[in-house]
């Protein structure tokens, strides 16, 4: 883990970084499924970076996520599309921050009520540590250690650019 | 007994009388105002400073479901005479029951009980009752309660025979098929609730009929609880013609109206319905001018029949204990003073029910209520002896605490 | 006054009634409600969010249809369904409303679907627990006499928002008996509070409240004046159970009067749609070649009410 740089690093750059990692494995055919918001524009990136021709597929977890009692239903809830069959498909789950795993876990759960893949891999810029369960990044291009009430958000500029920021609670 | 009621402010509508003065009471009577009669030793003395002293009130219409609950409650509530209505369990329409209820009253020994005799057998409206017996049997009057008569000829007969008599008939003007279905006043806030509507046609059909009987019959008739601006306007309009004809209206109808039944209170649902803005506006311009007595309309209803949903919930609140306090509210709002509000509830009803009661001159019963006009208490059910604990007003602050009440120079609270 | 379905907060945490509701809420039932529509065309039909939930479905009022599709949603949703239907006979009198849901939260139903044929008795019910200190017990009403049937009210919207995308061009017509209808009322709300410029209510005299105009309707008795250009056009069935004394002369007069023929439909908008919130009485408010026909979107409704369904239970029973 290392500490946060300033200031940070450039979310286009990283995205072309995973790509790189990603690439060696295309003969699998794997099929993208970006978690919004953040999922979603990097998986975007990585079908173009990729040249991959299927559409990537989309997923909102609001309706698997493990903390209903305490939060109640998020306000605004995306449908979920997922555009190609499950069934046997080698899956890149694609997601901007991994952390605690529990949204990991939650999109593994709502994946599988759609039909059994031959794998499921999972594809994040960054890594800030903290895991709560086992869940582990196939793909990762960032390590970064952040202090308790920071939390790191990729936002798309209105170029179309994607751009971290660093939040506090 | 002997007593004085001392450094209150005396009001006797009736009689003109608004002034700080003592008040002597001898062998149940009033004996003297201002000054000491001669030879006056009292026995008791009552301090009444920052307290109204006034006539006991009469209410024209409190239901005695438990007799010994409700009567005491009447007390606390100053009020010394109730008129009850005859649609208890079984009907008063014959005069024995009568006869029972007047005694029980009397072995009770706090409000006066007054009771209103059945005009029909079991208020089915077809056959008499035995009008006379019961008048003997000590009713004041007859009345059909809130059920109506449907049978008009039924109804001409019925004032025909009380005329012969010259006894009075008291009825709440409402068309049956009208009003059948109804459990809301017919205007926006049915429409919007869904709620199905009683039209003010429906009181206003039934008033009508009855003054066409009254001009034919020469009955004297009193209109129980009128709801609406239109049924108001007729009532003026037959005083004016000199007709026998007198109304009353309850005290909910002139503070409340339609908009109250809010999230569909059922606290807010009463027989007739509380009505419109401008219905209430009438109402209260007809209370504050004379044409119209105000009572309390006392209803217990236990919590199993009221908190159901509206159209199942039974109509009516509790009314005895609130009499007073709700009165002063609806002075002070509509700019009444207040020997005119007092004179509502006690020397109007007196009127009505054709009594001498009703005031303080010398010589006249020692009904006495001595309240404190400025002291609040809050509505809980703790706080009321009636067993009704049905209130729009459940939780709210009032104005208006009745310290002790008189009843033939008897403290009974 | 406080409004008793939402919290301090302003989250929904019962749903009894459209009218109160501000838009965003409404927004948010439709925009949960296309996700739900999602969930309900793939394979698994299923998401875990009120597993180890009781549903109670508390019918006072017979209806298979819509007690189906709540229990329909409340399933896709994995909560536990129970079925109560207490026939409001005389026979089965004895338990107050309020005993019944005393007991019921006793064996820890978190969400009670009540239909009943008194206006506001869901109301009733969401005061109570409040009293009793129970806010993690929620309240829809599936019906309460005339007053109100919101989520027939939603999926009406939904329905609109589906085929024509903006409320705010709109120029919409409920036919028929608005005076007995909880649907109508719903109806009116919504789309008033959704923006919808113009409402219409068609029907004869004795079928339309009194103070229409208040709610922000346009009223028409003349059916072929009030159809003209309009977008949608909503249904609604002829009530005879609603219907006591001398409402209407006959069935016969109604529909040559107020009934939906292809002839009238070509009065409104050529894309028009035409929805019913059903069961339908075919040749009595419509003809059977629009029921079948291009424009009618009835069938539709009932998909997107078990979606509707879904959000509805989702969103109360978070909050």
């Amino acid at each position: 883990m290392s500490p946060l740089p300033n200031p940070l690093p450039d979310a286009e750059a990283q995205c072309r970084q995973l790509a790189d990692l990603i690439r060696p494995q295309l003969h699998h055919q794997p099929a993208l499924l970006g978690i919004y918001s953040g999922g979603a524009w990097i998986a975007e990136r990585l079908k173009e970076l990729l040249g991959l021709p299927e559409d990537i597929g989309l997923i909102d977890v609001s309706f698997y996520r493990d903390d209903f009692a305490e939060k109640g239903l998020h306000p605004q809830v995306k449908p979920t599309v997922i555009p190609f069959d499950v069934e046997g498909r080698h899956i890149i789950l694609v997601d901007d921050v991994l952390y605690t795993g529990r949204t990991t876990r939650a999109a593994i759960n709502e994946l599988f009520d759609y039909g059994r893949p031959a794998s499921v891999a999972m594809a994040v810029l960054a890594d800030r540590g903290g895991r709560e369960l086992p869940i582990g990044a196939t793909y990762c291009v960032w390590d970064v250690d952040l202090q308790d009430g920071q939390s790191l958000v990729l936002g798309k500029q209105d170029d179309g650019r994607l751009v971290w920021r660093l939040e506090h609670a | 007994m002997n007593i004085v009621i001392e450094n209150g402010r005396v009001i006797d509508p009736k009689n003109g009388v608004d002034r700080n003065c003592s008040l002597f009471i001898a062998d149940g009577k009033v004996a003297g105002l201002g000054d000491a009669p001669a030879g006056f030793v009292a026995d008791q003395t009552i301090d009444a400073t920052g307290c109204v002293v006034c006539p006991g009130l009469i209410d024209l219409g409190a239901r005695l479901n438990s007799i010994e609950a409700e009567l005491a409650a009447a007390v606390a509530g100053g009020v010394t005479s109730v008129v009850v209505p005859p649609d208890a369990d079984p009907p008063l329409d014959e005069p024995e029951l009568a006869d029972r209820l007047v005694h029980r009253g009397a072995e009770i020994g706090k409000a006066r009980v007054l009771p209103l005799g059945a005009l029909t057998l079991g208020l089915k409206g077809e056959r008499l009752s035995e009008l006379a017996g019961l008048k003997k049997a000590g009713c004041v009057a007859f009345s059909q309660a809130n059920k109506t008569v449907v049978d008009t000829e039924a109804l001409l007969r019925a004032m025909e025979y009380a005329a012969t008599f010259g006894f009075a008939i008291w009825l709440q003007p409402q068309d049956y098929w009208l009003a059948r279905n109804g459990i809301a006043h017919e205007g926006e806030v049915a429409s919007r609730l869904g709620l199905a509507g009683i039209p003010v046609a429906a009181e206003t059909i039934a008033i009508g009929t009855i003054i066409q009987l009254v001009r034919d019959t020469g009955c004297r008739v009193h209109l129980t609880r009128i709801s609406s601006a239109a049924g108001m306007a007729l009532i003026q309009r037959a005083r004016h013609d000199h007709l026998p004809i007198t109304c009353d209206v309850g005290v909910h109808h002139l503070l409340l109206t339609e908009n109250d039944i809010g999230y569909f209170n059922p606290h807010a649902r009463f027989s007739p319905p509380l009505r419109a803005q401008n219905d209430r506006l009438a109402l209260s311009a007809a209370a504050a001018s004379g044409l119209a007595a105000v009572c309390s309309d006392h209803t217990p209803v236990g919590a199993d029949d009221k908190l159901l949903p509206f159209g199942e919930a039974k109509p009516g609140a509790t009314g005895l204990e609130v009499l007073l306090p709700l009165t002063l509210k609806w002075a002070e709002a509509a700019k009444v003073d207040l020997p005119t509000a007092l004179a509502r509830i006690t020397a109007s009803p007196a009127e009505v029910l054709g009594l001498p009661s009703g005031q303080l001159a010398v010589g006249a019963v020692a009904d006495i209520c001595v309240f404190d006009p400025e002291a609040t208490w809050q509505l809980t059910p703790d706080a009321l002896k009636s067993r009704g604990k049905n209130s729009p007003w459940l939780g709210y602050m009032m104005t208006g605490k009745v310290r002790t009440t008189l009843v033939a120079g008897r403290v009974v609270f | 006054m406080h409004n008793p379905q939402l919290n301090k907060d302003g989250e929904l945490i019962h749903l009894l009634s459209i009218e109160g509701l501000p838009q965003r809420i409404l927004t948010q039932i439709l925009d949960t409600a296309a996700s739900f529509m999602e969930v309900s065309a793939r394979e698994v039909k299923k998401v875990p969010l009120l597993r180890g939930k009781s549903v109670f479905n508390l019918f006072f009022e017979n209806s298979t249809r819509t007690r189906t599709t709540f229990e329909i949603a409340a399933k896709r949703l994995s909560a536990d369904v129970i079925n109560l239907d207490i026939n409001k006979s005389s026979a089965s009198k004895g338990e107050t409303l309020l005993d019944t849901i005393d007991n019921l939260c006793a064996m820890h139903a978190n969400l009670f679907v009540v239909r009943h044929a008194s206006s506001g008795a869901p109301y009733l019910i969401a005061e109570h627990l409040q009293s009793i200190g129970r806010d993690d017990v929620h309240v829809v009403n599936a019906g309460d006499g005339r007053h109100a049937h919101p989520t027939q009210g939603l999926l009406d919207m939904y329905t609109i928002r589906h085929y024509k995308k903006d409320f705010t061009q709109l120029r919409v017509a409920i036919v028929g008996d608005i005076l007995h209808s909880r649907v109508a009322r719903s109806d009116i709300h919504a789309l008033t509070t959704l923006g919808v410029p113009e409402v219409r209510a068609i029907g004869p005299e004795t079928l339309l409240p009194k103070h229409l105009d208040k709610l922000g309707v346009h009223v028409f008795h003349d059916m072929e004046e009030g159809l003209k250009d309009v977008d949608v056009i909503i249904m609604l069935r002829l009530q005879n159970e609603r219907m006591t004394g001398a409402l209407l002369p006959s069935a016969g007069e109604y529909f040559r009067h107020y009934g939906l023929t292809p002839q009238k439909l070509a009065l409104a908008k050529p894309d028009a749609i035409v929805m019913h919130p059903g069961p339908m009485n075919r040749g009595v408010e419509i003809h059977s070649a629009v029921a079948d026909g291009s424009q009618a979107v009835i069938l539709p409704q009932v998909t997107f009410g078990i979606a509707v369904r879904m959000a509805v239970m989702s969103i109360v029973a978070g909050n």
